[in-house]
């Protein structure tokens, strides 16, 4: 890896849902080893950046581009994305009523292996990979032998996408609100899993409504999101600020300065 | 003097060359003469007169084409390569031993009223597949029935043939039976299958049927089967696509505490057709079932499913549920589901459903995310779909040929660019 180049550039990013102009335009330059985070009030395009960096087919990119390893992100198949280690870890992950997690797994696991010329693991090598993931992560073994996320609660499909995460290990992990709707438990774990995913080469960025998983992932940068646009930068502090004091002083602060 | 009107007379003729080929027992040659005297009356369905139990599905292909009776030895219709590690009953064993078994049951439940498949499977009754299990047997008895092909499939001549089995499960025993129905590829040929079961009191029978014919086959098959009390009957209907295929199952709930499950899996490739009617009777109270048929289709196919679900009047405490699923690979594919409850008892719990619908957009992209190309994604959605269908199938070597079977079968790869 070419130290000095960031993981992800994103400039000028632009993207519409149907007639809807959601992003207007983001800067974003994620850099290996760092851990970023997005906040932003509903409706501010958190969730649409995350999603479009992975190619979620219901959104258009209407300008801007997104430079990722070197590659033209937004020039890829969702797959192609994935086999190049970005992850998105789902806000919403879906039921997959009759699909076996092992199977699911493994075939991500061999897709991106072939993607990078290497052989496709054996049933007893992806076991011990998987068996190793499981507990790093702490997730009960019990839903790794269920149909994927099929009958999970809230709280299970979350820790199943960090498993997920865990077992795939990817350069640029997006999470998308994946500490919503987690008990504290369940948002320990989880943030547990982040920790001892996060490493010097890759890199994170986490779409988060509120503070409080910030407590226990330290990020390097906060942005806040508004209106489709990166509109504030900063540390750790940022987080604090907004957790206090809400959305609108930045807003009016953006829309005075304009 | 009156003059009957020959509907089909090469069937005729077939029929009477039959009749004269070898001797058999009086009751015998009255029942099959009894049997083309109701095919010539009533020939084959039609759709007219509000006949809803054949609204969706043509039979005109069938009907306007004279398939020849082969005159078969047993040998050369017997498919040798299907093993489940079952033993085989031949498919067509003469009618050399329980002579009043055979007589008592056979014809008494596919009535000749039923339709004129019923009827005509009758006229050329020759021999019959039997599968018997004695009254309180202490040993689970698993038996395959293998119905195959004709001589000389490469030739131009178009054959029907007319299987018949008859599956006596004896009180408390335990039975495993699997039918298949394969055959040749060449010039289409009809099969008009007919299958009676009866499960005894406190019997319990896992039924399989597999229907992997040549595409281009019309297959007719009527099951029907009679449940005594606190017994149990499965039964799961594999079908590979045909030009057309009927699948026409009833059963009769006759006696308190009997349970059936009705289980079915169908595929349909481009140009084919498949019809479902599924026949349940809550004719005694305490009975339970349970019908869930899947359907996969592919190009222009269609598929028809009727569930017809009847609670009679005294059938208090009955608990029926019937569902239909219908995964779409294509836009140009049509199903035609009309589940129905008739329900004449006030004590009962009765629910059904039926769906339709491709594969779900957001669903794909879940499996891509993960680095799943666009074939290898849907592949896996429409295996996970017939997955349900096919591991509740209890035997394991059957449960792995059908899975592989299913894999191999259905051509994933049309699927893709359009749902994504």
């Amino acid at each position: 890896m070419t130290d000095n180049n960031p993981l992800l550039s994103v400039r000028g990013l632009c993207a519409s849902a149907g007639d809807l102009e959601i992003l207007n335009g983001v800067d974003l330059e994620v850099y290996a080893g760092e851990v970023h985070a997005i906040m932003g009030p509903n409706g501010s395009g958190k969730s649409t950046l995350a999603n479009v960096l992975a190619g979620r087919p219901d959104y258009t990119v209407t300008g801007g581009q997104a430079i990722y390893a070197g590659e033209d992100l937004l020039s890829l198949e969702p797959e192609i994305r994935a086999r190049m280690g970005v992850f998105l870890a789902f806000q919403y992950p879906v039921e997959l009523p009759g699909v076996r997690a092992w199977q699911f797994l493994k075939a991500g696991v061999d897709a991106r292996r072939q993607h990078n010329g290497e052989e496709e693991l054996s049933a007893r090598e992806f076991q011990r990979l998987l068996d190793a993931k499981v507990k790093q992560v702490e997730i009960d073994p019990e839903l790794v032998r269920r149909a994927v996320n099929e009958g999970f609660s809230g709280g299970e499909k979350k820790r199943n996408e960090i498993l997920q995460m865990a077992v795939l290990e990817p350069r640029l992990a997006l999470l998308d609100e994946t500490d919503s709707g987690l008990d504290i438990d369940a948002l320990r774990i989880v943030s547990d899993g982040v920790n001892k995913l996060r490493s010097e080469d890759n890199a994170m960025v986490l779409v988060t409504h509120y503070q409080r998983m910030l407590d226990y992932v330290r990020p390097d940068q906060v942005h806040v999101l508004l209106d489709g646009r990166i509109v504030r930068s900063g540390g750790p502090e940022l987080a604090l600020d907004l957790e206090e004091k809400g959305y609108d002083w930045i807003r009016e602060e953006v829309e005075g300065g304009k | 003097m009156t003059t009957t009107t020959i509907r089909h007379p090469q069937y005729h003729q077939d029929h009477l060359t039959l009749t004269a080929a070898r001797p058999v027992p009086a009751w015998l040659n009255d029942l099959r003469a009894a049997g083309w005297e109701r095919f010539n009356e009533i020939g084959f369905p039609t759709a007219r007169r509000g006949n809803e139990r054949w609204k969706y599905t043509a039979v005109a292909p069938i009907a306007r084409v004279n398939f020849a009776y082969p005159f078969l030895t047993t040998e050369s219709t017997e498919n040798t390569e299907i093993d489940f590690g079952f033993s085989a009953v031949p498919a067509l064993s003469a009618f050399n031993d329980d002579e009043d078994k055979l007589r008592q049951h056979l014809g008494s439940l596919a009535l000749l009223d039923d339709d004129g498949f019923t009827a005509l499977n009758t006229a050329f009754l020759r021999d019959v597949a039997v599968v018997r299990v004695p009254d309180n047997s202490d040993t689970p008895v698993a038996v395959c029935v293998n119905h195959g092909g004709f001589p000389d499939p490469e030739g131009e001549q178009r054959y029907a043939r007319h299987p018949r089995t008859l599956i006596l499960a004896g009180r408390n025993s335990s039975l495993t039976v699997v039918e298949t129905y394969t055959g040749p590829a060449g010039p289409r040929y009809f099969t008009n299958a007919v299958t009676e079961i009866v499960v005894s009191e406190g019997a319990q029978v896992d039924h399989y049927r597999l229907l992997d014919e040549s595409p281009g086959t019309y297959h007719v098959g009527t099951t029907r089967v009679h449940q005594e009390r606190d017994s149990s009957f499965s039964s799961a209907s594999f079908a590979l696509g045909t030009a057309l295929a009927r699948n026409d199952f009833a059963v009769t709930l006759d006696g308190p505490g009997a349970y059936c499950s009705l289980n079915g899996l169908y595929y349909t490739g481009p140009g084919q057709h498949i019809d479902n009617l599924i026949s349940i009777d809550h004719a005694q109270p305490h009975c339970t079932s349970r019908l869930n048929y899947k359907g996969i289709l592919d190009g222009n196919s269609r598929a028809v499913f009727g569930g017809e679900v009847v609670v009679r009047r005294n059938a208090q405490k009955s608990d029926a549920q019937q569902t239909d699923k219908n995964l779409l690979l294509s836009e140009d594919a049509e199903v035609d589901s009309k589940p129905s409850l008739m329900i004449y008892a006030d004590d009962v719990q009765c629910s059904h459903g039926a769906t339709a619908g491709q594969i779900d957009a957001q669903t794909l992209f879940y499996l891509r995310s993960r680095g799943l190309d666009l074939e290898t994604a849907s592949r896996m959605l429409v295996q996970a779909f017939a997955r349900e269908i096919v591991d509740a199938v209890k035997p394991e070597r059957l449960r792995d040929y059908l899975e592989s079977l299913f894999d191999r079968s259905i051509a994933v790869k049309s699927l893709p660019v359009a749902f994504a």
